[in-house]
């Protein structure tokens, strides 16, 4: 316990306005913990990084992945992260925005990516989310889907999933009455 | 409503006894006298109530009834009807005013002596400038996010002197209350002394997510349903509308929907009680739940003003479902808290580079081993950091260190793979010159 206030002492503390002139803003926890994060992440060749509200506002950004393998190279897909100011509490917000016709990714751009929702620990970083988002290209999960036409196609004729998804990437194409414009890389 | 007469030393007899009067439960430097009630009533002594739903009416009754005079509160929303049965400052026809307002207005009339400030607003609004004016801020917060961020502020007045001690007129006393069900806490915040909020946030267990898979494909509970429709069909069916809590329309959308899932699923229990808890994140409130932890908080507050009796150290929890319950524990500071610690001392030559401060700190026998390649940032500044800005602030490390950051005792973070979270380093400039 301390003596913060002395009645005999009349001495006017805390009304002092010293401190906080001309020092830089102090960054929230999050922030903080997001100028780790992106010190720490270390990006592949074939995947970028922007920040459409300029460097100092880290907690908005753009990721994009261009697959150089598997059913979906070739493709040029973008990624918006918002990060929430309960970060790392709280796990990153992240919006697919560009349409693909993918078993876990839905036509808003919602993500079924378990370390996004249930499975988000505050010791994960952006950096464990990338690896998570490449993942899903390299290996769709047709159980439990959030696209249920493309998972059922995934498993019952791999082959023309995989043309589907060329054709979308490289000239865009219809599938199921939705349009799927072209995202090349 | 009639006011009960008395003069002043009668109404205060109860506390006069505490106050004027020594003891062996006291707090240290303790001084029992009558100036300690002036002071209390004094515009020297002006206590926030961050909050006026079910803590901050009670919080502002045992305050104003407390002998304390200058009381401000700031809460951002409107009274609802659901908040009558506990938050008792308000009637059937304050629906719809701000709470703040109508919270002031209320103690003001029933306390005479008291003046209560309301104010109607976001916590974010106030410049930090403005909370330092207060001796003490008791917190009747209903969220994570408001507690950190209120503890950012009181942790940011904190300054360290050369011996890295906490200078004791930085230390803002916060006291943060929180209730939940039958559920309650209290504790007390001095930073650089106790445990800020950040140092034991950890301890909080995530919270429910359910995936969105299952909630499109395998829904069980009559929570997957709400959820579903809440996440996932509002942004398919109703694309571009944002999703408004506090909308009865949007509210009944969900629940019909919900229950239309439900009964398709064969699952039951959608009722729109449980829609609304859900997609509020309500949970019912308890008045007496809310009571004891004000009481607890008002009863510190006045303990840190005044040292009359010893102070809570420093969390104390509260169970009520099956019993009474209580118990008291001394949370420990996190010495690596990126918020509220001091930060390693390190001397610098301000005639150095960027890159001989780095060398600097690699080679130190206390820090070197938990750095590989670390990133030093002043604030949102990077001045060298791997990863994704590293081709562009490379050029920064050939700068000098006293170009790079002019002020002296300056707190600066460093990053590194091998430490848990960012570790604070205060730079202090050595008068020697480089020949």
């Amino acid at each position: 316990m301390l003596k913060l206030f002395s009645v005999k002492d009349k001495q006017k503390q805390q009304q002092e306005a010293n401190a906080g002139a001309g020092k830089p803003g102090k960054l929230s926890a999050g922030e903080l913990r997001i100028q780790k994060d992106m010190a720490e992440l270390n990006l592949p060749s074939n995947i970028t990084i922007s920040f459409p509200d300029g460097k100092d506002k880290l907690m908005h950004f753009f990721i994009t992945i261009r697959p150089d393998e598997g059913i979906y190279r070739g493709g040029k897909f973008n990624f918006e992260f918002n990060i929430p100011t309960g970060y790392p509490h709280d796990a990153p917000k992240v919006l697919c925005t560009t349409k693909v016709y993918h078993p876990n990714i839905d036509l808003e751009g919602k993500i079924c990516l378990n370390i996004l929702r249930e499975d988000w620990k505050p010791v994960l970083s952006i950096s464990s989310v990338i690896y998570g988002l490449q993942f899903l290209f390299l290996d769709p999960n047709p159980d439990d889907p959030l696209n249920k036409e493309a998972a059922q196609l995934f498993v019952d004729n791999p082959r023309q999933f995989e043309q589907y998804v060329q054709r979308a990437i490289h000239y865009g194409t219809y599938i199921n009455n939705v349009h799927f414009p072209s995202c090349t890389a | 409503m009639d006011d009960i007469p008395m003069d002043d030393d009668e109404r205060c007899r109860d506390l006069d006894l505490l106050l004027t009067r020594p003891g062996r439960l006291v707090g240290p430097g303790f001084e029992p006298c009558p100036e300690l009630r002036a002071f209390l009533q004094s515009s020297d002594c002006r206590v926030l109530c961050v909050g006026a739903g079910g803590l901050g009416c009670e919080i502002l009754k045992d305050l104003a009834l407390s002998g304390v005079v200058n009381i401000d509160v700031i809460d951002m929303d409107t009274i609802d009807v659901s908040n009558l049965n506990r938050q008792f400052l308000f009637r059937m026809k304050d629906v719809g005013q701000p709470k703040a307002t109508v919270a002031a207005e209320r103690i003001n009339s029933r306390v005479p002596g008291v003046r209560v400030t309301p104010h109607f607003g976001r916590i974010e609004d106030q410049p930090a400038d403005w909370y330092r004016s207060f001796s003490i801020i008791i917190l009747g917060l209903d969220s994570l996010e408001a507690r950190r961020y209120m503890n950012s502020v009181v942790c940011g007045f904190l300054e360290y002197d050369e011996a890295g001690q906490p200078d004791l007129s930085t230390v803002k006393p916060m006291v943060d209350g929180g209730t939940e069900g039958f559920k309650g806490h209290a504790r007390v915040i001095l930073p650089g002394h106790t445990p800020c909020f950040e140092c034991t946030l950890w301890l909080f267990p995530p919270q429910t997510k359910f995936p969105l898979c299952t909630l499109a494909e395998t829904p069980r509970s009559p929570v997957h349903c709400i959820e579903y429709v809440h996440l996932i069909l509002w942004g398919q069916a109703r694309a571009g509308e944002e999703f408004d809590t506090d909308n009865e329309e949007h509210m009944k959308w969900v629940y019909e929907r919900a229950a239309e899932r439900a009964r398709q699923y064969g699952i039951h229990g959608v009722t729109i009680q449980l829609t609304q808890g859900v997609v509020k994140n309500i949970i019912p409130a308890i008045a007496s739940t809310n009571a004891i932890i004000s009481a607890q908080c008002v009863l510190e507050a006045l303990k840190t003003l005044t040292c009359f009796s010893t102070g809570l150290d420093n969390y104390m929890m509260y169970m009520g479902s099956t019993g009474l319950y209580t118990h008291t524990a001394k949370y420990e500071k996190d010495p690596a808290c990126p918020i509220c610690s001091a930060g390693v001392p390190v001397e610098v030559d301000p005639d150095s580079s960027l890159q001989q401060f780095i060398d600097q700190l690699r080679s130190d026998p206390a820090l070197g081993k938990h750095l590989s390649a670390p990133s030093v940032s002043y604030g949102a500044t990077n001045l060298f950091a791997h990863g994704v800005f590293e081709a562009e602030t490379a050029p920064n490390l050939a700068r000098r260190m006293a170009d790079l950051v002019p002020d002296d005792g300056a707190v600066l973070t460093v990053n590194d793979k091998r430490l848990r979270g960012p570790m604070r380093v205060r730079m202090r400039y050595s008068s020697s010159m480089k020949a």
